[in-house]
């Protein structure tokens, strides 16, 4: 089912049109209202009317997620705080969160998206929702709670945590439809499984995204728990998922193009790539009033697919995330940079700075070993002190990350030291598509 | 002075770690009078007592391990019993207190490794209540 024919069926002639116009429109707002963009348009000696069709766009200036650090917490809102009616933040990285506020119609937008989305599942108005994602500062559980309500579906805002509950709420109510990230529908799945009351569900589509996953996944969650599963993408920084989706021909994901302009880049040269390469994802919101972002670098790499689509959308596809341009990972849904486990053992004088992270999925939760060198002149032979080093170590990743680490203390050079730039990540987990 | 130096070395849960220790030592003609492993859930820890413990320091610092060395007492008591508990009791009515300790027994005498809270004070009241505390020759000798 299409929800919006008008906008998901374009022709490309008129979406180049439309986005032109909507990329003028934004332009103009941000040069008007955000002095971060006006400054750096100046910088760059482009003016709003240098920007008059979507072909302009590699006049714009990128905004890296460090611009939105340093702008922290509005310094990029277009709009004043009387229109701002919604703020989420995205989760556990060092310092300061990354801020997103939302005027009523940028919240207009998001349900339109997610309303897309859901009816691209084939869910409406008699569907009942099991919201798992997580309600709050992150834009998984109130998105989709949006979104849903929007169809017109029943909604249960459970949020995330808690599985008893969910088991027996999902039976009760005879969920349809489940939200939550691929990783927690394998554990939901699992505990249903192991009491026995897979016969007892009543779901039929489950729309799962906020952290990479593979084709296998997607298997395994629709064979455990007799549903459709589809992909759901999207970040805070842009809207919060919604941004695009799966149909049933599950051939990569819509773009919601009217609303989010895609670009793919070559991460090096900053150049955009042939048509078809893959590259980094960049993202220019071209309706939001909020918190617009022009040319925002998503570090995600993938290829854009224009051919229409079987189901009948024309709207761009983008293909499952292969990878990254910079070294973040994402662990039980956190985002972790290698530099900010670098920069909490810095503050260790008893470890080295060598260190290797480690991760992995087992029984379908993300594992995370960090292991650190030890001083030599810090070894003694009182055991309880290494252990205590250890678990200081944990609490400090703990309290700056807000994910817990597994700290192995392993003897002096023996980390691999490598010429130029070291490989400091062991991901065991393939969550990528490789192509 | 009754002091033992004792090695402790660091073992990451490795395969052949200890190995590699065995035959750097033996290579060197350094002889292992007594040792025990301590493990956590992912590192060990292996303190001995060796014929020459400042030359495998040095040797074993060569080949990357991370070790220390660390004040030790010997005790010798009968191998009878209640022999230990007489010596331990002396040593907790005096106040002495013991970190870890590693015993051996071998024929008619047991050597019991101690690491107390209190190196001299061990020392001292057990010779004065007429206990066998050895140094390091007598230990390396066996």
């Amino acid at each position: 089912m299409i929800w919006n024919k008008s906008y998901e069926c374009m022709s490309r002639d008129e979406m180049c049109a439309l986005q032109g116009k909507r990329l003028r429109e934004t332009v103009e707002r941000v040069y008007a209202n955000t002095p971060f963009y006006r400054k750096k348009m100046q910088e760059m000696g482009v003016m709003p009317e240098d920007i008059q069709s979507v072909e302009d766009i590699v006049k714009l200036p990128f905004t890296v997620k460090t611009d939105l650090r340093d702008q922290y917490p509005f310094g990029l809102f277009a709009s004043p705080m009387s229109e701002i009616v919604r703020m989420h933040a995205s989760s556990g990285t060092t310092g300061k969160p990354v801020v997103a506020g939302y005027t009523r119609k940028d919240l207009g937008i998001w349900s339109e998206v997610l309303a897309r989305t859901f009816s691209a599942g084939d869910c409406d108005s008699r569907d009942i929702f099991h919201i798992a994602f997580g309600y709050g500062l992150f834009t998984g559980g109130l998105g989709a709670h949006n979104g849903a309500e929007r169809i017109g579906a029943s909604v249960i805002p459970i949020s995330s945590g808690n599985t008893e509950k969910q088991i027996q709420l999902m039976t009760d109510f005879g969920s349809t439809v489940l939200c939550c990230t691929p990783s927690y529908a394998l554990y939901l799945a699992e505990s249903i499984h192991k009491k026995g009351l897979q016969d007892k569900l009543n779901l039929r589509v489950g729309f799962f995204g906020a952290e990479p996953w593979t084709e296998e996944m997607r298997r395994e969650i629709e064979d455990k728990l007799h549903l459709k599963a589809y992909d759901i993408y999207g970040l805070t920084e842009i809207i919060g998922p919604g941004v695009s989706y799966n149909c049933h021909c599950q051939s990569g994901m819509h773009i919601n193009e009217d609303h989010f302009l895609p670009e793919i880049i070559n991460p090096e040269t900053l150049q955009p790539v042939a048509p078809g390469e893959v590259g980094e994802l960049v993202f220019t919101t071209i309706t939001k009033e909020g918190m617009p972002l022009l040319r925002y670098r998503t570090k995600d790499l993938t290829r854009l697919v224009y051919e229409p689509c079987e189901c009948g959308r024309t709207n761009v596809r983008m293909e499952k995330i292969m990878g990254r341009s910079d070294d973040m990972l994402i662990i039980r849904g956190v985002n972790v940079f290698p530099t900010q486990i670098e920069s909490v053992l810095l503050e260790f004088s008893e470890t080295a700075p060598h260190y290797h992270l480690y991760v992995d999925r087992v029984n379908n939760t993300d594992t995370f070993e960090v292991h650190v060198e030890m001083r030599p002149e810090f070894f003694s032979d009182n055991m309880s002190r290494m252990l205590d080093l250890k678990k200081r170590i944990s609490a400090r990743i703990q309290s700056v990350l807000g994910i817990s680490a597994d700290v192995k203390l392993v003897e002096p050079n023996s980390i691999p030291r490598s010429e130029g730039k070291a490989r400091r990540v062991t991901d065991k987990r393939n969550v990528y598509a490789n192509k | 002075m009754n002091i033992i130096k004792q090695l402790s070395v660091f073992l990451e849960n490795k395969a052949g770690r200890v190995t590699e220790l065995t035959r750097i030592l033996g290579e060197a003609g350094i002889n292992l009078s007594a040792f025990t492993i301590a493990e956590s859930s992912d590192f060990g820890m292996m303190r001995m007592v060796v014929s020459d413990p400042e030359k495998a320091k040095e040797l074993l610092k060569q080949h990357g391990f991370a070790i220390s060395l660390t004040d030790v007492v010997c005790l010798q008591t009968p191998n009878t019993p209640g022999s230990l508990h007489k010596a331990l009791a002396i040593l907790s009515e005096n106040g002495v207190g013991i970190e870890y300790m590693y015993a051996f027994a071998d024929g008619d005498h047991a050597k019991v490794i101690l690491s107390p809270d209190k190196l001299s004070d061990c020392v001292r009241v057990l010779l004065a209540h007429q206990q066998q505390v050895l140094d390091a020759d007598e230990l390396y000798s066996f």
